[in-house]
């Protein structure tokens, strides 16, 4: 039996793609089935499954004490590649197809403002939430909030202007919970905030930020949003980490000395 | 692009949609990489983003020429449509764990200023709606006068 078990192991590892295929499928199916039957429709099935997706990486950093969530698991280790950057920008990518350049010619503007507003918001929230728990040093102040920005501008930042590890790896937390927040919280707070039309989820995704959290939240909100929103998310990064260790910093250096 | 002029109704024109998908990301990430080159920042400048732009852009020229054939399509619409899967996969392979983990200041961060920004998108939204509406009212009134 235990031989049996091994093999189908074995082949579930060498083909950790195809499994991923599988699985996810699984999960996707089983959200649906809940979405119907527990909440009749009332939270939508992929909102469930990234939730059930969240909890399981939380599983699997718990079993195996790595990064990648539930990949870390060999037999789960597709999911990674599934979820992960390169195929995850593909289907961004992807999306675009059949919106129209009128649509985001119209909102130009306001996309480039909530870029820069959603930027400095979370940096200059992040640094005060920073301070009022005792952090005085510009360096570590900075790094934390670029965390509150994203999880790649907080390390970036860190980095650049030599923050201590335990501070990176704080910045990273920060940024993760806020991505995973926005994952989840979005279809929640869509209607209260007007998140209905491709205006709207142009400027959400310029405020957010977060690639991952505004592809999930968009997602499980309306599948018809996320291109428009992921298309302002995914400058949003590149400007954290430019204004980051640069004018933010030479701002906050001022501010504490 | 003439690889797409001469198709007959046996060749396998699905990649070609693929393809197209591929070379619109590749181009979009290696400007995003210049971009982040030439303003000194080690990431990536809205290469996914421009990567967008270029699909919307060789898709409304090609339709227009008619040359992107409804099977081609079927390559750009199947990567769209098991966008979701993808973001489920995206989630479960974060590190939940160390957002946990991080303590009470990553969770005061991150949720705070997830709140934050969840507010000022209706803000923002009515900020640059009026714009917009004043310039209507202004012609109007012009006309009138």
């Amino acid at each position: 039996m235990i031989e049996y078990l091994d093999s189908l192991i074995i082949v579930l590892v060498k083909h950790d793609l195809v499994t991923a295929f599988a699985v996810i499928g699984l999960i996707v199916w089983l959200a649906y089935q809940i979405s119907y039957h527990l909440t009749k429709g009332r939270l939508h099935g992929s909102a469930i499954a990234i939730l059930i997706g969240l909890i399981l990486a939380y599983v699997g950093g718990w079993l195996t004490g790595g990064k990648k969530g539930i990949a870390d698991i060999p037999v789960f280790a597709g999911v990674g590649l599934l979820g992960g950057a390169m195929l995850r920008d593909f289907a961004i990518i992807s999306t675009a197809f059949g919106i129209q350049f009128s649509e985001i010619r119209r909102t130009g503007i306001s996309g480039a403002v909530s870029l820069l507003l959603g930027v400095s918001i979370s940096f200059f929230l992040g640094a005060s939430i920073a301070y009022a728990f005792g952090y005085t040093d510009s360096v570590s102040i900075t790094t934390i909030g670029g965390g509150a920005a994203t999880y790649i501008v907080g390390p970036v930042t860190g980095a650049a202007i030599g923050a201590s590890s335990e501070v990176i790896a704080l910045s990273i937390a920060a940024g993760l919970f806020k991505a995973i927040l926005v994952m989840v919280f979005t279809p929640w707070v869509a209607k209260w905030i007007g998140l209905d039309n491709p205006r709207t989820a142009m400027i959400f995704g310029g405020m957010m930020g977060t690639t991952s959290g505004v592809a999930g939240g968009l997602a499980a909100t309306n599948p018809a949003l996320v291109p428009y929103g992921a298309m302002t998310a995914t400058f949003y990064t590149g400007i954290g980490c430019l204004l980051g260790p640069s004018f933010f910093f030479v701002i906050i250096r001022y501010l504490v000395g | 692009m003439a690889i797409l002029r001469h198709v007959s109704q046996g060749d396998p024109v699905v990649i070609y949609g693929v393809a197209l998908l591929a070379l619109c990301m590749l181009g979009g990430l290696v400007l995003g990489q210049a971009i982040g080159l030439l303003i000194g920042v080690q990431a990536n400048v809205g290469g996914v983003g421009i990567g967008m732009l270029a699909l919307i852009a060789a898709t409304e020229l090609l339709r227009g020429k008619g040359r992107l054939k409804e099977i081609s399509q079927q390559g750009i619409v199947f990567w769209s449509s098991i966008y979701i899967p993808i973001v489920v996969a995206m989630a479960a392979s974060q590190d939940v764990l160390s957002a946990i983990r991080g303590g009470p200041i990553a969770l005061f961060v991150g949720g705070l200023v997830t709140l934050a920004c969840f507010a000022m998108v209706p803000v923002l939204d009515r900020l640059s709606q009026r714009e917009p509406e004043h310039t209507i009212e202004e012609s109007e009134n012009r006309v009138d006068d």
